[in-house]
């Protein structure tokens, strides 16, 4: 188990190298270059001399690289043009309202998805396998943007069920302790402002957990189809077992393993459907920060984010490896 | 026993035979689109496909009026969230400068196919020849091919792990706001996809009895590749170029809602127009609506007809 | 009264717009307690879906059932899925052809031997595990304590089917039906597996159903035979009077196909030529006309019945049966 971690951590390395070239690369290509990257596109002609005076630009190319991979592992991602704040301080700051967002988009996605999608399985071709089928069709094919405004335009602009903006209502007394809003409020007792939180995380969640739950019903649907006709699952009722032991035991557990796959990966690709939804719902985590720095070319931020998501992203998968080889153990021997 | 009943007795016989359902010779292909025939989802795709496509061709020739024209100038006034919508002369309404949006989505229609397709043909072909290589090396390279498509694969891993989205907006930001930009960066967001799948499928056949029996032949390995290995491996590399036409219209609409869309807003195009309407949205929500139908039904169209196509190849899920 | 009576068993798969096909067309035969019965035919021939039949493991839907079978004195056909279920695994128990496919990946093998015990025999706990720990020792595993723990992938083909056998027999069934046991193993291993099947059987006076195409399986276990073609019985006999006298050409030529060190140098096998796809429709006449070479004009006069051409008991449904014994074969021990 230990091995497998030290490995997959050691095939990280080159990944992330890799991508540090390609973010140099791609830094230095800018229209103005590095320079205007830090200073804006503000930036005066004396400006540009003296920035690239001072990260060395007039050295080679390699010792260029080497600093900036030296940046990178000391966290210092530079400082965003729009708020003058240090870059890595903003992530911390915004990142627990963006993983609350996410969590409770995959949770929704899982506790819909995979019920929705086994129960289609087990009805094929009925009502309720072709609403599913085509529901999830449908829902891939929606624009998550678009999802989120009609969502706030009818259930927050029209209905005012829900909040239609930010992470807490005004007014609504709450205690920063780990930046978790819901958690927090738990953790001090203030439970009026962890409900607060939550009734704002329904829409822009549910917004964002469409195509994940999409992805993960037709992926249960077809797991659990394909397992029903295993061997071992006739082998389970030969042997007579009751219906509820085949069905959890021989046919769900196995028909959960890729799902399981598919959920690691989702989670990953969240934090992309996380810029979208939370600009429409100014919901003040990454996203939102994000979306300011595309429209205001803010290329320190953009930097420091791609190699941030791609770290998670890279650490989800590692998760979901080791959470197979938890659970399926032909993975485990080798 | 005499040749006439001999015959006779062969006759009556190849006439009881011949009414039985004798075992097809027909290829993967062919019989792929006997099936894909017979599917609901297939054709229901292919219509929209086919709509989709005629409108992209005579929009432009067939709209009522000026897509760009500001005739209507004097009836919208978006400060005030004064809008026109659908009536007799205008069927979808006015645009927040009082543009014919029936015009417009006709229009943009063609826009909206072009993005998919040059998208989609970037990654295609990009994604083929890195993923071809990749396989070819794999399966026929030996210990060394096997070096070197661990090394490719590692930078499709590199690429993977960059999410879509940001990849995209990467690439516009070094290219500079327009059209073309978020074409290849839509497109370059695809490569990785094909590459994966033509390389995993050609491993699949690389592996198979033919392939070896190929090799034990002596037939030169660029030949196996290109004559037997790649033909082979095409199919779910098709399907998935139907499903990636469906991604890319969405995530140019998603490019242009993150404000690198096509900076001339005289062109019209279904992503763009739905951003500049969603700051109307409380206001005048079918402004959005119609390029969003538009986009979902398309991307519905070219979804519908690669999974349709998805399980009309595949063994496992026929029956 | 035997134990299981099979009357008339037809399986139609299709219907609802498809082509249908009959893929076991009206099947009888019988298996006494304690009997080794054999069901004999080349892939295809139906018998694999008459085992699934019997057992209640055909598919519920595009799958049409009929006839009758009696076992114990109960129709199986009538009976509710629920009583139905309490028969399976405790009464008549099945055994498959591959043994890694058969048994689930994901679960370690002293729980898939446990559930029956649990399900059947109301074994649980420590109580389950010591007795599913015995049931390995019996089928011959070594260490099985420890092999309750491992997963199907770190067991060897032959244990897995061990493994699968145990299971079958947890509950000491009336009868066992084995599907091909044997034809996914390496042939040392088979004849171990066999082997320890006569020996279960011998001991428990359980019945077994066994499903084969290969003919030497037959002649070390079985006490009847039945040799199916295109979803019919069209030779049932004893195995001594069988391999002595196959009567029906089909018998008569799979017999034929088999090498044998005893004859005479230079003479040539004789294969059944073509395949089980080259087949007229039992209605139109005998489906192994086309690869007959004894077929004439008569064999297309309608579905031929069975008769005893030769002896009592020797059914052979054909016209034209095979009843010089010039070829006939040795008796095997």
């Amino acid at each position: 188990m230990l091995r497998l971690v030290v490995r997959r951590l050691l095939q990280l390395i080159p990944t992330l190298l890799g991508l540090s070239v390609l973010l140099f690369l791609w830094l230095n290509r800018l229209p103005g270059g590095p320079a205007s990257a830090i200073l804006g596109e503000k930036a005066t002609e004396a400006d540009v001399v003296r920035i690239n005076r001072a990260l060395g630009l007039d050295q080679p190319v390699h010792v260029q690289y080497w600093r900036f991979l030296k940046r990178i592992f000391e966290l210092d991602l530079g400082t965003s043009t729009q708020t003058g704040q240090p870059v890595w301080d903003e992530f911390v700051l915004r990142f627990p309202a963006t993983v609350e967002l996410s969590l409770l988009a995959i949770l929704i996605a899982v506790a819909v998805g995979v019920p929705l999608g086994y129960f289609a399985a087990r009805n094929r071709g009925g009502w309720l396998d072709v609403t599913a089928v085509s529901g999830s069709l449908v829902g891939i094919c929606i624009p998550v943007f678009f999802l989120a405004l009609i969502l706030k335009g009818i259930f927050a602009v029209k209905l005012g069920i829900f909040p239609s903006y930010g992470r807490l209502s005004t007014g609504i007394n709450a205690t920063d302790v780990t930046g978790f809003a819901v958690l927090d409020g738990i953790l001090t007792g203030e439970f009026d402002a962890s409900l607060d939180a939550l009734h704002h995380l329904i829409l822009p969640s549910v917004a964002l957990a469409s195509i994940p739950l999409a992805v993960i019903v037709r992926m249960t649907r077809a797991s659990v189809l394909e397992v029903q006709d295993e061997d071992y699952v006739r082998t389970a009722e030969s042997k007579g077992l009751k219906r509820s032991v085949v069905r959890g035991r021989h046919v769900l557990r196995n028909a959960m393993l890729p799902v399981v796959t598919a959920v690691g990966l989702l989670t990953g690709s969240l934090l992309s459907g996380a810029v979208l939804t939370e600009s429409v719902f100014t919901f003040g985590g990454i996203g939102s920060f994000i979306w300011t720095a595309i429209n205001g070319r803010d290329y320190p931020v953009l930097v420091g984010f791609i190699m941030f998501i791609a770290l998670t992203y890279v650490l989800i998968n590692l998760l979901v490896d080791l959470a197979y080889s938890l659970i399926d153990p032909r993975v485990r021997v080798h | 026993m005499s040749v006439a009943t001999k015959t006779d007795k062969i006759q009556r016989l190849a006439e009881l035979a011949a009414t039985k359902e004798t075992a097809t010779g027909a290829s993967l292909w062919r019989e792929a689109f006997r099936r894909l025939k017979h599917s609901k989802m297939a054709i229901i795709g292919a219509v929209i496909i086919a709509l989709f496509i005629v409108l992209a061709i005579v929009g432009p020739y067939i709209a009522p009026y000026s897509p760009t024209a500001q005739t209507w100038r004097g009836e919208v006034f978006p400060n005030r969230g004064e809008f026109v919508g659908a009536r007799g002369e205008n069927w979808f309404g006015l645009d927040h400068l009082g543009r014919d949006l029936f015009s417009r989505f006709l229009v943009g229609a063609r826009q909206t196919l072009l993005v998919g397709i040059v998208a989609t043909t970037i990654g295609l072909i990009i994604g083929f020849v890195i993923g071809g290589l990749a396989g070819a090396f794999a399966t026929l390279g030996g210990d060394t091919g096997k070096r070197i498509d661990s090394v490719i694969m590692r930078f499709i891993d590199i690429m993977l792990a960059m999410p879509s989205l940001l990849l995209a907006v990467s690439i516009a930001a070094v290219m500079g706001q327009s059209l073309t930009a978020v074409m290849i960066a839509v497109g370059v967001v695809q490569i990785p996809v094909f590459a994966r799948l033509l390389r995993g499928s050609m491993l699949a056949q690389g592996t198979s009895d033919y392939v070896l029996a190929a090799q034990s032949l002596g037939l030169r390995k660029r030949r196996i590749v290109l004559s037997q290995v790649i033909p082979n491996s095409l199919s779910p590399v098709i399907v998935q170029a139907t499903l990636s036409l469906a991604t890319a219209i969405i995530e140019a609409a998603a490019l242009s809602y993150l404000g690198l869309g096509n900076p001339d807003p005289a062109i019209p195009e279904w992503g763009v127009m739905l951003t500049q309407a969603q700051r109307f949205f409380d206001n005048a929500p079918m402004m959005a609506v119609y390029p969003a139908v538009g986009i979902i039904i398309t991307a519905l169209g070219f979804t519908l007809l690669g999974e349709a196509m998805r399980e009309a190849l595949d063994p496992k899920l026929r029956g | 009264m035997s134990l299981l009576t099979v009357d008339e068993l037809t399986v139609t798969f299709g219907g609802r717009g498809r082509k249908e096909s009959r893929a076991v067309d009206g099947v009888s035969f019988e298996v006494d307690q304690g009997q080794v019965v054999g069901l004999v035919g080349e892939s295809g021939c139906g018998k694999s879906v008459t085992s699934l039949a019997l057992m209640g493991l055909l598919p519920h839907k595009g799958v049409t059932v009929g006839g009758r079978a009696e076992f114990d004195g109960t129709d199986l056909f009538t009976m509710s899925p629920s009583a139905r279920r309490d028969l399976r695994g405790r009464k008549m128990a099945m055994i498959f052809q591959d043994p890694l496919s058969s048994l689930n990946p994901v679960v370690p093998v002293g729980v898939q031997v446990t559930e029956i015990l649990e399900r059947h025999r109301g074994l649980k706990g420590g109580a389950a595990r010591k007795e599913a720990a015995h049931l390995l020792d019996r089928v011959g595993i070594p260490d099985p304590t420890r092999r309750l723990k491992e997963y199907p992938h770190q067991l060897s083909g032959g244990m897995r089917q061990r493994a699968l056998i145990a299971m079958a027999v947890a509950c000491a069934p009336r009868m066992l039906i084995a599907d091909e046991p044997t034809t996914a193993l390496d042939v040392t291993i088979q004849a171990q597996i066999l082997e320890l099947l006569k020996e279960l059987v011998d001991q428990e006076g359980t019945a077994l159903l066994m499903i084969t195409h290969d003919l030497g399986v037959v002649a070390g276990l079985c006490d009847q035979v039945n040799v199916l073609y295109a979803g019919k019985v069209v030779e049932s006999a004893g195995r001594r009077e069988l391999f002595a006298h196959p009567t029906h050409p089909y018998a008569h030529g799979l017999l034929g196909s088999i090498p044998r060190l005893d004859s005479p140098r230079g003479e040539s096998l004789k294969p059944i030529r073509g395949s089980i796809n080259d087949r007229i429709a039992w209605a139109d006449g005998c489906a192994f006309a086309p690869r007959c070479d004894r077929y004439e004009m008569g064999c297309l006069t309608g579905t031929p019945q069975l008769t005893e051409p030769r002896a009592a008991g020797h059914q052979v449904r054909c016209v034209n049966p095979v009843l010089d014994d010039a070829k006939a074969e040795e008796v095997p021990a």
